[in-house]
This record gives structure tokens, sequence and C-alpha cells, in this order.
């Protein structure tokens, strides 16, 4: 029995949601395995998720994990305003944005640049296809030049990348990853959740309808072929001991807000990911070799969240305060309107 | 000197923008206002920093009219690019005081002219080489406190007054003053100007002066406001910027350095009610404040507020428009759109502060009306109540508690066994129970959206269950009409009525006493809110004329008064229309309205 339930003696059913009405074989849904697995064997609080999104295929999901969480899915490349108001009402609850890339790099660049800056505390995941499926396979801003659409089209244009962008805004925790790796992604929402601050995860998800060709470079056999994994990612939560075993020099482990750790072993290069100059030069050169960097790109644990600048109270919610403290006081209010006098 | 007015005349200074002339211009206000004369202050600024022309103009009557008056008695011209025209506009028998420079050849000769040596003043008697631009306008200060003989000691108490905050000011604002005092004494005391300033008893007792955005700011604070994000725009600015201020007096615990209010600048217009809708969503009481550019681009989340039910309270400082029109005139010309603001048939709560004692107590109520409804509150604010400075009783502290509106807590889930769905009307009313985020219950979670849903919250595009949501959504609004701030309504028994609504209430009050006068007495209808109450059609059927008032061009609110209106009353309605950016004066209303009755109905 004990082995089904997880720290907080929930069982892997408290976090599934509504059945999927995606295409089958669709990137996003691996996703959704992935957050299930990452929020189960993580422990979160069914109640005290927020489940946000904007328009667009990938903004279905958060239906589909987790239906005990309020969910809210808004209006097109919206969601980082309404994620940024929810965090301030009530900064305790566990923001999971769940956008796309048309969502987010198109339509709502704007909005998510400014989340970035303002370092939200908040997990953002973009399940990246490079195609605008549920209007029926346009190409997207993140979509490769010389990307080809299924009836022949050919993109022109630089693609955008969410990664590049949040490194340069200084993003506290940038991570790339692929909808098929669960090996990968799943100790990365983990660590996205710990993390206190805005954590980006773009997650290259193929779309099997619109985006799964020969000349797509976001499809299953394209990026298999060109993932190039820059660590070994792997989790360890404030409720488990860490143990960890590697030789010395060939490892990182980041210590999280809530004590757990991220380690990550190092594969080909020989990574810092602290390092943010570091990290926009190497998603600049893979780019040209034509590579598909995953991994934990960037991390700082040491920025402050948007609720902590904003001086808001550290255990409470602006939300539960009624009028004995929200008013001013009948003397405070009287000596007020003196002075208008 | 016979034929001397008193305490009656409008006062204009014609400067340059930026020049810091608008101290100057408070502390004639303040001295006047302080020697119980009441004042109605109109500013008419420039979209610019510095350099372009600006007008301040301030109406003394007895019997304290707040409205503007178009032309000046007395006029101070200190800006070379406008002198000409602004000579032009003194009425007849007015005073002219101007910086010596300008000619006054081949001028009028129906106005007494004061020249002054206004820059040469200024560089003989103002030591200091920083502050010589604004202490400059301190001068005129001086010149018209002895041509109006305002007490010396009102000026000092003006500049005081001014300076608040700011005593080591005083002296160097003083000295200027005296220049100018001075300089009258020894020049024009012997020439008199037809006008008069006396103090006076009971006029002003106990009234203070607020602006309409001092005031929305003070009543959101004292409404519980705790999340605002905003974007600036003109007039709109100054009620964020004002919260701002406020709450770092009031919210903040100085010991911790803890905040209880985020006000957060966002990166434009979509985004600030973006955020407050999300803070309203997970329970906060959340604002936005703009204008019309602002409430344009607002429309998208004003939709998905309205279908999705989330309370939000969205300020709307008018300003001329449209598109970017006159970013710094006046306008009621939102209503309309603010009305049915977003795509699909959507409808809003709207209030209409008419004084800026209600900008301050709709601003409050805004936040417990649209916790009741569930849905946005617009109040409809304008340039002219929003900047300028109006007397006004001091506001009333709230007795009543906030209604938070029927949000579920997690002990109520766990009695109604989990039996409850977010868009189910339990009572009738059209008004639905809602739970927030992180209600620790299992079943208290739904998932908010702004695509088709059921009682639920599940996604659903079935006919019939779009339709009967609609409806539900339609009797909601329905309801509310009764519940928000009623018409007020003043029928001394005229079969002639006037309908009006925000600030233009001012110009009603004026031109309701100047029809008196000229043998017309009228009843009044002020509206102030949407949906409107059943009292407007009542009013209507109780009258054989009706005039709707308005600051617009297409008279919005008479075409929605017309709505409301069974058929036959319909032709009761006339129109009139102000819309040249400027506050409406009483003459815009008596002068067609005497036109108009002289047509048969």
């Amino acid at each position: 029995m004990s082995a089904t339930l997880n720290h907080i003696g929930l069982g892997r059913d408290a976090y599934k949601g509504a059945a999927t009405t995606l295409c089958a074989g669709c990137g996003h849904n691996s996703i959704t395995n992935h957050l299930v697995k990452a929020l189960y064997e993580l422990g979160v609080e069914p109640h005290q998720l927020a489940k946000m999104s904007g328009i667009g295929c990938s903004s279905k999901t958060p239906a589909y994990f987790v239906e005990q969480a309020h969910g809210f899915n808004g209006v097109h490349g919206r969601m980082p305003a309404l994620t940024t108001g929810a965090q301030l009402a009530d900064r305790r609850l566990i923001m999971l944005g769940v956008s796309g890339d048309g969502d987010t790099v198109s339509i709502g660049l704007g909005q998510f640049m400014h989340m970035v800056r303002r370092n939200v505390d908040c997990t953002y995941i973009i399940e990246d296809n490079g195609t605008y499926g549920l209007t029926k396979g346009q190409f997207s801003a993140t979509a490769d030049v010389g990307s080809v659409q299924k009836k022949g089209a050919v993109n022109t244009f630089q693609p955008i990348d969410p990664c590049a962008i949040a490194l340069t805004l200084g993003c506290s925790f940038v991570a790339r990853s692929f909808s098929g790796d669960g090996k990968q992604l799943v100790p990365l929402i983990k660590a996205a959740i710990a993390h206190r601050g805005m954590a980006l995860l773009d997650v290259i998800s193929p779309c099997v309808t619109f985006n799964d060709h020969d000349g797509s470079t976001k499809s299953y056999s394209w990026v298999k072929e060109h993932d190039e994994q820059i660590q070994d990612v792997s989790f360890i939560p404030f409720f488990e001991e860490i143990a960890v075993d590697y030789e010395p020099g060939t490892a990182v482990s980041v210590e999280m807000h809530d004590g757990s750790h991220l380690v990550l072993k190092k594969l080909a290069e020989d990574y810092d990911p602290t390092d943010r100059m570091r990290a926009m030069r190497l998603v600049e050169e893979s780019r040209a070799k034509g590579q598909l960097l995953t991994g934990l790109l960037y991390i700082d644990e040491s920025m402050a969240d948007f609720a902590t600048t904003e001086h808001l109270p550290a255990e409470r919610a602006l939300r539960d305060l009624g009028e004995d403290e929200l008013r001013l006081s009948r003397a405070d209010f009287d000596t007020f309107m003196a002075e208008f006098a | 000197m016979s034929n001397v007015r008193v305490n009656a005349l409008t006062f204009q200074a014609a400067t340059v923008n930026g020049s810091g002339s608008q101290s100057a211009n408070m502390v004639l206000t303040r001295a006047i206002f302080s020697m119980g004369i009441p004042v109605a202050p109109k500013n008419v600024f420039p979209s610019n920093i510095e350099g372009l022309p600006t007008w301040y103009q301030l109406r003394i009557t007895p019997e304290g009219y707040m409205a503007r008056k178009g032309d000046p008695d007395v006029l101070v011209a200190l800006n070379p690019a406008t002198w000409a025209n602004d000579l032009k506009t003194v009425r007849p028998g007015g005073a002219v005081v101007h910086e010596e420079a300008y000619s006054t050849a081949d001028a009028r000769d129906d106005v007494t002219y004061y020249p002054v040596p206004f820059a040469k003043l200024a560089k003989t008697r103002i030591e200091s080489d920083t502050l010589r631009k604004q202490l400059t306008n301190m001068l005129y200060v001086g010149v018209v406190g002895g041509l109006l003989g305002i007490p010396r000691d009102r000026l000092e108490h003006g500049v005081q007054r001014v300076f608040q905050t700011k005593p080591k000011a005083w002296q160097v604002n003083l000295d200027a003053v005296n220049v100018g005092y001075e300089y009258w004494e020894q020049n024009f005391k012997d020439r008199p100007c037809g006008f008069r300033l006396e103090p006076l008893s009971g006029k002003v007792d106990d009234l203070v002066l607020v602006e309409g955005n001092q005031a929305g700011a003070l009543g959101a604070l004292m409404g519980g406001v705790t999340v605002a994000a905003w974007y600036p725009i003109t007039p709109s600015s100054s009620l964020c910027e004002n919260l701002i201020a406020y709450a770092d007096r009031f919210r903040v615990d100085p010991k911790t350095g803890e905040k209880l209010i985020s006000v957060v600048q966002a990166e434009d217009e979509l985004a600030a009610l973006g955020m407050a809708i999300g803070a309203g969503w997970a329970g906060a009481r959340a604002m936005t404040s703009t204008s019309g550019p602002g409430i344009s681009l607002m429309a998208e989340f004003s939709g998905l507020a309205y279908y999705a039910e989330i309370p939000v309270v969205i300020f709307d400082i008018q300003r001329v428009g449209p598109s970017t029109g006159l970013p710094t005139r006046t306008m009621q010309g939102d209503v309309a759109f603010a009305y049915s603001l977003s795509h699909g048939d959507t409808r809003h709560i709207v209030l209409l502060p008419g004084t800026v004692e209600e900008c301050y107590d709709f601003a409050r109520t805004a936040f417990d009306l649209a916790d009741r409804f569930q849905t946005p509150v617009f109040v409809l604010s304008d340039l002219d109540l929003g900047m300028n400075l109006w007397m006004t009783p001091r506001f009333k502290y709230p007795e009543a508690s906030f209604d938070r509106g029927k949000v579920l807590s997690a002990a109520q889930i766990e009695e109604l066994k989990g039996d409850w769905g977010r868009y189910r009307d339990v009572d009738g009313d059209g008004i639905t129970y809602r739970t927030l985020p992180g209600t620790a219950h299992p079943l208290a979670g739904y998932f908010t959206r702004g695509s088709g849903h059921d009682e639920n919250a599940r996604y659903t595009e079935s006919a019939e269950t779009y339709a009967r949501n609609m409806d539900r959504l339609a009797r909601k609004l329905e309801g509310s009409r009764e519940a928000l701030p009623q018409p007020l309504l003043d029928e001394p028994g005229s079969e002639v009525g006037l309908i009006a609504f925000g600030s233009t209430d001012a110009a009603v009050a004026e031109a309701r006493a100047l029809l008196t006068e000229s043998g017309l007495r009228t009843d009044y209808l002020r509206l102030r809110a949407l949906p409107m109450s059943k009292a407007v059609a009542e009013f209507v059927a109780r009258h054989e004329r009706l005039y709707v008032v308005e600051q617009n061009r297409d008279g919005q609110v008479y075409d929605l008064v017309r709505l409301e209106l069974p058929p036959d009353q319909v032709g009761k309605l006339r129109s009139i229309r102000y819309y040249d950016g400027q506050p409406i004066p009483a003459e815009a209303i008596t002068r067609p309205l005497m036109e108009l009755e002289a047509v048969p109905a």
C-alpha cells in the first residue's frame, strides 16, 4: 500500500485529470503524463496547485491532470498576466502555467518577457511544436528556417528561441527538454516547481498531425537525432536524504529553496549552470550546429521572486485580509481628510 | 469705485507649461478658499512636458458654482504665444495683468491693463538662479492678490498650504509673492479694478478641496483593494499614483516593511487588466485604472471576466477620443462602449460618479458590487472630475463591512458533501457560488475558462447549455439594476425634466438656477449607474419633455435611456450634447434648452 502512496499519502490517481481530447500520439499527452508523475512523486497538495494556461492545444492540457486543483484557461497569450495576478493574491499557491509556442512566442511574447523580468514564482512550460495545431497547421514563430509545412510551404523566417530570450532577460531557471524524454523531463519539472521564481521549461513536443514529417525540425525523428543532452539530471526532494554518488568534479548539486537538491551530472560539455553568459553562448553555438541542446541551461537560486520584491507578507495571502487590516483606522481617516482642508 | 463685483469673477492665468505656474495658481486658490470664498478650479493643459500653452481658470461665485464659465474677467497673461488671443477672450470691463513687454497698441479699450515687468523683476529681485523661472509665477500671485484685495496673511497661508510638506520653500516663495504685492502697491494701488474679494462666512464651512483621482484612490483603499495593476495614461495615472502614495503610508507595516497591497505598473493595459482578473479569480480585491485607449485594449479581458464571472474593478477616467484624441481634454465618450465592452453579448455594470465624493464612495462600493455580482464593475469618471480640484464635504467613514459575495469555504463544501457546481444557479438570482484556489478540499477545485461551459464548469459546446448560461448571465445583470447606486431625483414639479450623469452635474445645477430665474422650473434626474434603474423610465413617464444632457457627440446616454422606454414615451426625449473637450458650461445647457422649448413637442 505504502509503495503506491506518496509522502503526503496520496496515490497517483489523485493527480490525474479528465481524458485527453488531443490527437493520439501528441507530445503534449506525454508531457501531461510526466507532469502527473512529477507532481505525484513530489507530493504536491492538489488544492495548492493553480493550473494556468492560454489558448491552443497546449493550453487545453491543464484539464488533463490534477482534476482536484483549480484551473484557469484564459485568453490567447495572456496566461502570464493572469498568473502574475493570482500569485499576488495568494503567494502560497503553486503556479503551474502551460502554454504553447504560438501562445508564448507570438501573441504572448510581451507578457512572457515581462513575467520573466518580474521573476514571478511559477513553473512555465512551453509545449513547443513549432506549429499552430488547433487552427490546423500554420507555422509558429519557433519553427526553424527551412522547416517544411505539411502542405509543402517552407518557413523563411528566423525562429524565436524562448530559452535564448529568457537567458537574455536573466530568467532565474531556464531548461529545455523533449516530451519523449521522461528521464530528463520529470526531474526538471520537479526542480522547476521547487524553484522559487520563474522557471521556464521549453519542451519540444512533436505535433503528430501537422508537424511530424521529414523537413520538420520539431518531429520525433529529428529531435531524437539532434538531441544533445548537457547533463544527466536528477532531483532529490527535500523529504529524501541526499546521497549522491559521483566522481568529484563531474557533477554539480544545486540546493533549492525548500531544501531539495538538483544534481546535474556533466556529460559532453564542462557545463556550469550558474554561468549565464556561457549558457547564452552555448545555446547559440548549438543552434548554429543544428543541435537541440537539452537539460538545465541556467539557474539562479538567489534572485528574489516577485511577491518578495513586492514586500508581501511571507505566510499570508492578500486575499484573506479583512477590513480591519485594509481600511484606514477612523483616526487615520480623519487626519487624512483634514489634510485636504 | 462703484460697480465693483464682489466675490464673483473668473480668473485665468495663461502661462507656459513646465514653468511652475501650477504652484502659483494653487497658492491663489488656497488663499481665496481660506477667505471662505467658494472656488472652482479648472486646468486646461497640453499633452506635453514643457513649453506649450496652458491655462488655469479659477471661477469664483458666491453661490459656489463649480462648472466652467467660458471667458475670464481677470487675466494674467504670461505667454507671448497666446497673448493676442488671450486678450480677446476677456470680458468687457475686465482686468488684464500682463508682461509689460507685450504690446497693447491697437488692443482693446474696454479692459483695464496692468503691465508688470515680470522678467525684469525676476532678474533684479529674485536671487536664486535655479528657481527664477518658477518664482516668476509667484510674482503674479502678489499682483493679483493686491488687485483683488486678498489679505497678505491669506497669501502667506496659501504658500504654506501649497508647500505643506516643504517648509524650506515657504520663505523664498513668499518673498516672490511680496515682490509682486509691493509692485501692485507702488504702481496700481490707485488703479482699482472692477472686482474684489471679501471674506465670506457659511459658504465653505467644512468643505475640502479634493481631486476625483485622489478620492478614487482613497475609496479603493477603503474598499480593500490589495492588487492594482495599471499602465500610465493621462488622465488616469494620478489615480494609481495616489494609490501608491496612500498605500506607502497606510498599508506598510513600519516594523517589518511588509506591504498589504501590490500596485504593479504593467507592460500594457492588456496585462494590467489580466493581472487584476488573475488576482480577482484568486480572491483578492483587484482593480485597474485607465482611460479610453486602455479601455479599447481591455475589451478582450473584459469579455473573459464577464463570461467566466470574475470580480474586478476597472476605473476609466475618460478623455477625448476616438483614438489618441485629445489626451488632456475631457469627455463622457466611453459610456456606451464600456457598457458592452467585448465581443458577443456582453453587459457590464457601470458606475457614474458625478461628484468627487461619489468618486470616493463608488470606488469603495465597486469592490462590493464586483464580489457580489462576480463580474467586472466599471467606474466612469472623467478628466474634469479626476484631475481638477472640487469643493466637497469631507468623506464619510464606511460603516458596513466588505461584501465578499458567494464564496464557499472548505467546511461549506464538506457540508454540501461536495455537491456543488461553479455555475449552478442555486438561489435563482443568477449569481452562483465560487471557490478560491487554495481551498483545502478535494472537491473545491473547478476549471475556469472563457470557452463554453456547463453548470459544473466543464467544457461544452451544447447549444442548450450555452443559451441557458447566457440567459442566466442576463438575469444576473438584470438583478443588479436596483442594487446599484440609484438615480438622484430633484422634482420641484415641472413638466420639463433634465437627465444627466457624471461631471455634467455641476453645469446642470447652475443651468437649473438660471432657468428658474428666467421663469422655467425644471425637474432633474441624475443617473448614477448602468444598467439603469426603473426609476428612469418612471421619471420620463412623469414628464412631458425631457432633455438628456451629456458630453459626447452621439448622445450615448440619450440612446441608452430610449432603449429602456416603452415606444410611446421615446418621443419625449431630446438630446443636448457638448463635445469640444472642455468641461461643459451652464450656457451650453440653457441656450439649446430654451431654443428647443420654443419648438412645440
